[in-house]
């Protein structure tokens, strides 16, 4: 149920019922999938609407930048599985869909949206999902949005899942194998491998972390920066390109580049083209995006 | 008919009165259900023959597991073709190393991890039926269990599917490394509850098992108090694995079964979980605790071993059994709410529940806000099935009313879709339709579940018993 709010209704009328149009965030990630085309952009509410630290919830217009956010929940010890680069939005990240590179730790950027606040292709605002950290009811539209560029409908606002920051949280790095890393630690929240280095990120209690940090120095791993990654996206073929570091386990790889689109069987596709129709038969939210035509 | 024996084997067509009025019904109170031919494929290749063969025929499809589920999803309305896909029970393949393993859906949830057993790796949604519901089935209904307060619900743990959509078409959405490409029609799938297309293989996440569990039990002389020690765990930053309340009927009723040492005169009992390493776990059972005297908690005891941790959950999971020498007959409910809302909500289901005259037994995952009002009753008494549904209605009511959601865990199926208007406005719910029908664009694939504008069903109404040995 649509909560009343005066800047959703400004959101849902900004978008109205006719016309090519876009929501422009951050546009941090403004190419993925192809760009605007023209289409008339607007932009969703912004501002933290409830922090409710007793629910780990938290209400935020899709607008918000993802630092905003987190300095808010930080003042609380909490935080959202979600990164993105400097400036991007809560709404940019989602439409995006890439996990936190902490994904072994924070899960999967699906798995943060609990309830989401849309205008359809139709100008009629809806609600996806639910205000409660667990939920079946109905469909799980909240997943399908995550990831679909805008095409589907346009967020305006987002409940979404916070989490308590981990007390303490160290890079190390060496020239290991990534596997024998694994063996070796308990849900590290990032293991990353460039060829030849192995860099990992441990969290959790200072104890436990200290006890983990002590077993990789045995295995050559030390201290190191958070590192820097490639701003491109690919996946994992079984080999590295130039310069790609793949997130172990997700089948990420950060590159230079976007790689060409990943293959997709023909079923699924003809299935992604009915939803996109279903939901938007006259094709005029993000016109020029495609959410098969990025890499990763 | 006889397309269906040529597509499989005579052998595994079934159309008799017996296997019909078996697969009529499922573990819900829900009866009157018509299932019309039974199938029990063995291949992806032959549920795509069932699917054809149903579809060119004009009939509807339920594709069904091991029927434990609560809301009535598998109930069959009008003589649809049942693809029953227990016989479709084989591990595939286990990948230690990555951490899947890809599965047939009639693989039992608690097989999966039996399986797994030595590699130190689990499958971590842990319904109350995992004895004997099928994978397929948790993704079916992206079930839960007490677990996923830490884990998550069945969706974060389901990698890829391969799914015969309602044409026959046989696709397989998401992948083996878990982030979608373009559409997440993976994650639009899993909660799906059988309108969206028949999953033949999943792939699902591997969870490490914790190098640490501690199993607490928290005893309170009011119900309010072990809300309001519920909510300042979740405030005080700390998510256990697990975090169940059992109200005083509860706990009287299983402590002769079990023996695990429940304070019978406590208002209420929490049972939390901790896992995780060491240190850590150390730490919270210390801050625990504290926000356990400090909310009025009279004793928190830490199981000393595995045995007394076993006997503690055993208790838990004993509800139901223990319940039958109070009443015959039970109807169990499940909603979410806000965990905040916890003691103001759990009164007023014992107001409620006072009013219909019943007896109502309230043990539940209160970690998440999961309420399971277990509504006790004889059947034989004349007009008691009214104000069993009126109580059951009247709980749904309060929880949407508190910002809860209607189900937390056993979805909608048939038993909840008039509810639906309650929690979702038109536009909701015709966003929802929107999906299910770039599914199933003809409706074919389990009609008249979860959505109230989906066909009717009105012949399946009536309340029955729930099996022995189901816990909630």
């Amino acid at each position: 149920m649509t909560v009343g709010d005066g800047r959703m209704e400004a959101f849902r009328s900004e978008v109205g019922d006719s016309g090519a149009v876009c929501v422009r965030g951050g546009a941090t990630r403004w190419g993925v999938g192809g760009g605007s085309a023209g289409a008339r952009e607007v932009s969703a509410p912004v501002g933290i609407m409830a922090l409710e630290p007793a629910e780990m919830t938290v209400m935020v217009g899709a607008g918000t930048t993802l630092t905003e956010l987190a300095g808010e929940l930080a003042v609380h010890g909490l935080e959202v599985g979600m990164d993105g680069p400097q400036g991007s939005t809560v709404g940019g990240a989602l439409a995006v869909g890439r996990s936190a590179l902490r994904r072994r730790r924070v899960g999967q950027i699906a798995d943060v949206l609990l309830q989401a606040d849309c205008v359809g292709a139709d100008g009629v605002a809806f609600t996806a999902g639910g205000p409660t950290v667990k939920n079946v009811t109905g469909y799980d539209l909240c997943r399908l949005l995550v990831g679909s560029l805008g095409t589907l409908a346009l967020v305006g606002r987002v409940i979404l899942r916070t989490r308590p920051v981990p007390v303490c949280s160290v890079w190390l790095a060496g020239e290991v194998e990534p596997d024998l890393v694994l063996e070796a630690t308990y849900r590290p929240a990032s293991v990353l491998w460039d060829g030849a280095r192995t860099s990992v990120l441990l969290e959790g209690h200072g104890a436990d972390v200290d006890q983990m940090v002590e077993t990789l120095a045995r295995l050559g791993l030390v201290p190191a920066e958070a590192p820097v990654l490639a701003p491109g996206r690919g996946r994992w073929s079984g080999l590295l390109p130039d310069g790609g570091v793949l997130e172990v386990g997700s089948g990420v790889v950060h590159q230079p580049d976007d790689s060409g689109p990943p293959i997709v069987s023909e079923g699924v596709l003809n299935l992604a083209a009915r939803m996109r129709a279903s939901f938007d038969p006259s094709g005029r939210l993000n016109p020029g995006r495609d959410p098969y035509s990025r890499a990763a | 008919m006889r397309d269906l024996v040529a597509a499989l084997d005579p052998e595994r067509v079934q159309v008799d009165d017996v296997a019909r009025r078996l697969y009529s019904r499922d573990a819900s109170v829900l009866r009157g259900g018509r299932a019309g031919v039974i199938c029990f494929p063995v291949t992806t290749a032959e549920v795509s023959a069932c699917v054809v063969a149903a579809v060119a025929h004009g009939r509807d499809f339920v594709a069904r597991g091991a029927g434990t589920g609560l809301a009535g999803g598998a109930v069959p309305c009008d003589e649809p073709v049942m693809i029953v896909l227990t016989r479709m029970d084989r591990i595939l393949e286990v990948d230690e190393s990555r951490r899947l393993a890809w599965v047939e859906p009639g693989v039992v949830n608690l097989d999966l991890s039996r399986h797994l057993g030595g590699t130190g790796l689990h499958f971590a949604p842990d319904p109350s039926s995992q004895q004997s519901c099928t994978i397929g089935g948790n993704v079916a209904n992206n079930s839960g269990g007490p677990h996923c307060l830490l884990y998550g619900v069945t969706s974060a743990h389901v990698l890829a599917v391969e799914v015969v959509l309602p044409d026959g078409e046989v696709v397989v959405l998401g992948n083996e490394e878990g982030d979608s490409v373009g559409y997440d029609l993976r994650g639009a799938f899993v909660g799906g509850e059988g309108t969206l297309g028949i999953a033949t293989r999943i792939c699902v996440r591997l969870t490490e098992d914790p190098p640490e569990v501690a199993t607490l039990l928290l005893d309170f002389m009011s119900v309010g108090a072990a809300a309001e020690t519920v909510s300042a765990i979740i405030a005080a930053g700390m998510i256990p694995a697990a975090l169940e309340m059992m109200d005083q009927q509860v706990v009287e009723a299983v402590e002769p079964f079990v023996n695990a040492g429940y304070p019978t005169d406590a208002a209420a009992v929490l049972i939390v979980e901790l896992d995780g390493q060491p240190a850590g776990v150390a730490d919270e059972i210390r801050r625990i605790r504290e926000l356990a005297s400090t909310h009025g908690a009279r004793s928190v005891r830490v199981a000393a071993d595995e045995g007394e941790r076993e006997r503690i959950w055993k208790g838990r999971k004993s509800a139901f059994g223990a319940i039958a020498v109070i009443k015959p007959d039970y109807y169990l409910n499940d909603t979410v709410i806000p965990r905040t809302k916890l003691a103001e909500v759990v009164e007023r289901i014992y107001e409620i529940v006072e009013e219909q005259d019943l007896i109502v037994m309230n043990v539940f995952h209160a970690g998440d806000g999961n309420l399971h009002p277990l509504l006790l009753f004889d059947a034989r008494e004349e007009g008691v099935m009214e104000r069993v549904l009126a109580a059951g209605e009247e709980i749904v009511r309060v929880s949407v009313d508190a910002g809860g959601v209607l189900s937390g865990e056993h979805g909608i199926g048939l038993e909840k879709k008039r509810f639906m208007s309650l929690q979702f406005s038109p536009a909701d719910l015709e966003a929802q339709s929107r999906l299910r029908a770039a599914f199933d664009p003809d409706g074919r694939a389990n009609p008249a579940k979860v959505l109230p504008s989906g066909a009717s069903c009105g012949h399946v109404t009536s309340l029955g018993r729930l099996p022995e040995g189901t816990w909630v």
